[in-house]
């Protein structure tokens, strides 16, 4: 079983080696979508300060969004999908490897990437670090939340737009979290409660929603 | 709102047997692995039960039923649309069939789940390879997604045994149509383990000496007591012992 979880992640990430500008492409949304807002808003200093955990986060959102039409869409075209579904082992497996290679390639380069979108919005230092660590936290609900969209939409016309109408709902408690945690960090309170929120609705949603894609797999399969 | 003790008393006994069937069920399903052994020594059986499937509004077959036995390979036979590959998924579990089911020793597939699937190896339609991995990496894929993962030495074996020697280190995306389709029955070297071949059109896009591999290594199979199903248009003479079933008779217009 270890070896059927170990050997999807590997592949995942050998094919995300092998397309990078799949994967850039998604990080350089994130990058132009931050970078677009103080050209809308305006060089005010402490409006930035203020959006930055909201806009950071939003865009954070908006950049998985993207990249999950690609996370089981090309394995169900080619019939790697009909494979992994009759491989032997349990479905929930494969398919949380699969989310791990997603959030690897999706939800960890985003995090590292606020470091640097909090400088530039001349965040203190205290709440970069609390951004940083509630994308830790919070991107892997992306990651698996979103493919239990990817899995209900997949082959269906329109897919991606009705991908984003069904999981960004979903996404909801993840945003309020996550960018009220860098919130009260600012406001100077300690943000441990919502940091704790945000861990527990990644830890839920990797117990709970790989039962979920893979229901929704074998129906789109059929 | 309240209920009387007499009414609470006699809920008592009906809630026990409640939970005495579910646990009898329970301690059924953690027994079965002895009882299927004991089946499996007469050989692997796969039977369906009045199959019936239906597509959309199109009847394709009803009332199926057919047992294919260890070291026999059956032939779907059947004009295009005729639901040979609606047959071969609903036998792979990949499709529910609209009424019946199939048997694998005796057992439903459906409740099988990865016990059937473990002794299962399908190629369909689609090859299952990925464009940017190289055939080596494809076939090592495979294997260990299949649960028997191949070490590299066994992997290029199987590449060459199929004819691709020398294409192991080439993405699928420079090889041809049917090259690709070696790649994925290079899977069906390593499947040696698994007892039930699905094969769906496996000779389309093979050259002559491909062919004569797969029949080959089909041959194998039944002589192992395997059991292969599959569909080809092509005239290829299959070795064994070849059962026929012919769709088009059997199609049945609602």
């Amino acid at each position: 079983m270890t070896g059927t979880f170990a050997s999807v992640v590997r592949r995942d990430l050998l094919l995300a080696a092998r397309q990078r500008s799949d994967v850039a492409n998604t990080l350089l949304f994130f990058l132009v979508v931050v970078t677009m807002v103080p050209l809308g808003v305006g060089p005010e200093i402490n409006t930035l300060r203020t959006i930055a955990p909201g806009v950071v986060w939003v865009a954070a959102l908006l950049a998985a969004i993207l990249s999950l039409n690609r996370l089981f869409a090309a394995d169900f075209a080619d019939g790697t999908l009909e494979q992994m579904v009759l491989s032997g082992e349990p479905l929930p497996v494969v398919v949380l490897a699969k989310a791990l290679a997603h959030w690897l390639t999706t939800g960890l380069p985003i995090t590292v990437m606020a470091v640097l979108l909090g400088v530039m919005f001349d965040l203190p230092r205290d709440a970069i670090g609390v951004l940083v660590v509630s994308l830790m936290l919070g991107t892997p609900a992306l990651s698996l939340i979103g493919a239990v969209g990817a899995a209900l939409t997949l082959g269906l016309r329109g897919g991606g737009v009705l991908i984003t109408l069904l999981v960004l709902p979903l996404y909801v408690p993840v945003l309020i979290f996550g960018a009220g945690a860098v919130e009260a960090v600012a406001g100077g309170l300690v943000p441990r409660g919502q940091l704790l929120l945000l861990g527990a609705l990644s830890i839920g949603a990797t117990v709970l929603a790989p039962w979920a894609i893979a229901a929704a797999l074998r129906i789109s399969l059929e | 709102m309240s209920l009387s003790a007499p009414a609470l008393a006699g809920a008592v006994p009906v809630i026990w047997q409640a939970a005495r069937a579910g646990a009898g069920r329970y301690t059924a399903r953690l027994l079965r692995p002895p009882f299927r052994l004991a089946a499996t020594s007469f050989g692997p059986m796969l039977e369906t039960i009045d199959l019936e499937c239906q597509r959309g509004e199109r009847l394709l077959f009803a009332a199926l039923a057919f047992t294919v036995e260890a070291g026999h390979c059956l032939h779907v036979a059947g004009e295009n649309g005729a639901g040979k590959t609606s047959l071969l998924r609903i036998l792979c579990g990949l499709l529910a069939p609209t009424h019946g089911e199939v048997r694998w020793d005796g057992a439903d597939i459906r409740r099988l789940r990865e016990d059937y699937w473990q002794t299962l190896a399908y190629v369909g339609h689609l090859n299952g390879v990925k464009d940017d991995l190289t055939a080596l990496e494809n076939v090592r894929f495979a294997a260990a997604l299949a649960g028997h993962p191949a070490g590299e030495d066994v992997a290029r074996h199987a590449l060459s045994a199929i004819g691709l020697g020398g294409f192991e280190t080439s993405q699928a995306r420079f090889l041809s149509q049917g090259q690709r389709r070696r790649i994925a029955l290079a899977r069906l070297f390593l499947a040696r383990a698994a007892k039930l071949w699905i094969l769906d059109e496996p000779f389309t896009a093979l050259d002559v000496r491909g062919v004569a591999a797969l029949s080959t290594l089909i041959g194998e199979q039944l002589e192992r007591g395997g059991i292969v199903v599959l569909t080809t248009h092509q005239e290829v003479p299959l070795p064994g012992r070849v059962k026929r079933l012919d769709l088009h008779a059997k199609a049945v217009h609602a």
